[in-house]
């Protein structure tokens, strides 16, 4: 029940190393916050740092308006539930989740008070008196999860909780926390993920982080139907993103531009300024906003190479006439059978179109 | 004949000869005993299967029988007769022991050291092991501590010897007594302390053991576990007690244990110190007394080590073996 608030923070390891810079970000009370990013990108950082488990080198953490860099994990309101479960292998489930409150001096009846609620709300009142090791990977998350719970802390911290996981289960897991959030509407929670639809289904508002900063802070769809910038365009959505280089050869509410591989002129609608006349764009089409096309204004034109069927959509991967670019991959709706080989021409409609300079979106100009 | 050549022999004729057992025993086995001939072939190839572990276990147990049984046997053997080793004399040995007080004597002790050495080296092993662990020279302290694994018993009593030594120029002990105007006193002629003044020199000499072990199993707990107690509240000391050495409790254990078997077997430190005066004896010391001069009493003495010694090993081979799985 608490916002968190970080300004400028940062982190250098050994004075020299810098991972994190100018991190500026309010989470308010009962948002559910993704960090996500490519790996290496500091995500896990930063949450140990809001966790306290990792200095914070510059800039402040606040949360509930406390400022928290020198406060001990303990003190800080917060609860952890980490990628490994962690769970303590020698104490049954009960212990488990009894251990913070132990500490805390809470009297034996608040304890088992707290540690019965936790396990009727995670299912896991008949396992109460088990081990971890005897308890498949699932119930070893939940009892991680009802760890944090008995607590009752201000913010939740989750780094990576379904990593460990197989699909199926992560699904369900993945699942369980959406409805636990929902049950929770107070809690803050901050969740690490490089899984992007664990991040774009659960989240209220998506971090992205990219170069040691963040890249784009918004909500999922804000991220995928607006992205700030071509990292965000492309880390966001998959396959990723198409960025094809072209023009601008109109200008106005909207845009027209000529594609280097297409031809004519196609629209987008983003608006430009007389004085962009000429500029040197990114056009981004999303592989699943693709259309084939008979006209003669195009975005692209190209011979398929691959083409992957999945049964409700067709990715359909074209020759690239410059091997240094990325292939151009479209998503065609449900089987396409014998287009490999052939030419298709590629277009896409105007409000699915995105404009880039400089790597940044045309929207996003200052 | 040089060693070198008797060296290169040995080698040859050792290594030759295991290849020739495993190679002819098969052969035979498979050719003359057994053969897969048209007929009973399923039925023979099944019965050289069953046989065949035997084959490749038949020199370990020959030689575990020859060098671990018969001598069992014997010494229990042994010690039913008397001195000279002619007459049967039943259970006499074991009566007279039992109610030699120096027996007894000898035996408390070595209950003393039994509770008090492996205690002490696994207890300040583990101290060490946490201790040093985050120390940029945490690895140098280590070898320091390790280094007396290395000396013999005997080195590093006489090595005590000079710290007990009741002079104060050379011993440290009378030397901070003199200090502090006291006069020197023979620390090894305390009696009932003097066995702890001894019990010591293991524990200098053993705890290095129990660091190295504790310290990889220490550093064997997953980070995340130390992590999710300290943002559970726990301080310090509650992470190293309620979470680290439960996980490791196993491998305490096994050091503990280990450790135990090794009380009931070393003499030498006596040996080298008091000679057993003084009541310091101690089983085995007390069995050195006897031995070669009157093996009866001598194997009688290590009949009863051996059976004290057996549960604890049994213990031993059990958490080791649950620690490997």
């Amino acid at each position: 029940m608490a916002n968190v608030k970080l300004t400028d923070v940062a982190k250098t390891y050994g004075g020299t190393v810098n991972v994190l810079n100018n991190i500026n970000l309010d989470i308010k009370t009962g948002e559910l916050i993704v960090f996500v990013g490519p790996s290496g990108c500091g995500k896990s950082t930063l949450l140990r740092m809001i966790a306290g488990l990792e200095k914070i080198t510059g800039g402040v953490l606040e949360i509930d308006g406390e400022e928290m860099n020198d406060v001990p994990p303990a003190q800080r309101g917060i609860a952890m539930v980490f990628q490994s479960y962690a769970l303590y292998p020698h104490m049954t489930v009960r212990d488990n989740m009894a251990f913070a409150l132990k500490l805390a001096k809470k009297t034996p009846t608040e304890i088992d008070e707290a540690v019965n609620r936790a396990a009727k709300v995670l299912q896991l009142d008949e396992y109460l008196d088990r081990l971890p090791k005897a308890l498949s990977g699932g119930q070893r998350q939940r009892v991680a999860i009802g760890r944090s719970i008995v607590r009752d802390p201000k913010v939740y911290l989750f780094d990576e909780p379904l990593s460990n996981l197989d699909a199926s289960l992560r699904v369900a897991t993945r699942i369980e926390i959406a409805q636990l959030k929902e049950s929770m509407p107070n809690s803050t929670m901050i969740y690490v993920t490089h899984d992007q639809v664990e991040a774009m289904t659960l989240a209220s508002r998506i971090v992205v982080l990219a170069n040691k900063g963040i890249a784009q802070v918004g909500s999922p769809l804000e991220l995928y139907e607006t992205p700030e910038n071509e990292f965000v365009a492309q880390f966001i959505g998959s396959p990723a993103m198409n960025l094809l280089p072209g023009e601008v050869v109109s200008t106005g509410a909207v845009t027209g531009v000529k594609v280097d591989t297409g031809a004519g002129t196609i629209m987008a609608n983003i608006p430009t300024k007389d004085s962009d006349m000429g500029l040197r764009v990114n056009v981004g089409i999303r592989p699943e906003d693709m259309t084939q096309t008979d006209a003669d204004n195009y975005a692209f034109e190209s011979t398929v190479a691959i083409t992957e069927k999945l049964g409700e959509v067709t990715q359909i991967y074209f020759e690239q006439p410059d091997k240094d670019q990325n292939a151009v991959i479209g998503k065609l709706p449900g089987i396409r059978s014998g287009t490999r080989g052939q030419t298709m021409r590629m277009t896409a409609v105007p409000e699915k179109l995105h404009l880039f300079a400089d790597g940044v979106s045309l929207l996003y100009r200052g | 004949m040089s060693p070198m050549m008797q060296g290169i022999i040995t080698v040859v004729v050792g290594v030759g000869g295991c290849v020739g057992y495993f190679f002819l025993s098969n052969l035979i086995l498979d050719k003359i005993i057994f053969p897969p001939k048209p007929g009973d072939k399923g039925r023979n190839i099944n019965r050289a299967e069953m046989v065949r572990p035997w084959l490749f276990l038949f020199p370990a147990l020959f030689a575990l029988t020859l060098y671990l049984v018969y001598p069992v046997v014997g010494s229990f053997w042994r010690s039913l007769h008397d001195r000279s080793g002619d007459a049967f004399i039943g259970f006499d040995n074991y009566t007279t022991m039992f109610s030699d007080t120096a027996f007894q004597t000898a035996f408390f002790n070595n209950f003393m050291w039994v509770l008090v050495v492996p205690a002490g080296a696994t207890f300040l092993g583990l101290l060490v092991a946490q201790l040093t662990d985050q120390l940029k020279w945490g690895n140098i302290a280590k070898s320091l501590i390790f280094m007396p694994m290395a000396i013999s018993f005997v080195g590093a009593s006489l090595i005590w010897r000079f710290v007990y030594a009741n002079t104060p120029e050379i011993g440290i002990i009378n030397a901070l007594r003199d200090y502090v105007g006291l006069l020197p006193i023979d620390v090894l002629q305390i009696p009932f302390w003097n066995n702890f003044f001894l019990m010591v020199i293991l524990i200098w000499i053993q705890t290095g053991f129990a660091m190295v072990i504790l310290s990889a199993a220490l550093r064997g707990i997953p980070e995340e576990t130390v992590e999710a107690a300290i943002i559970d509240g726990a301080n310090p000391f509650q992470v190293f007690f309620k979470i680290k050495v439960p996980q490791i409790m196993g491998t305490i254990v096994v050091v503990w244990t280990t450790i135990t078997i090794l009380v009931l077997k070393v003499f030498d430190i006596v040996y080298a110190m008091t000679g057993g005066n003084f009541e310091t004896d101690i089983l085995p010391s007390y069995m050195m007394n006897f031995m070669f001069r009157d093996d009866g009493r001598a194997t009688a003495v290590a009949f009863v080590i051996m059976i004290i010694v057996l549960p604890v090993m049994v213990w031993n081979i059990r958490q080791a073996r649950k620690e490997m799985q």
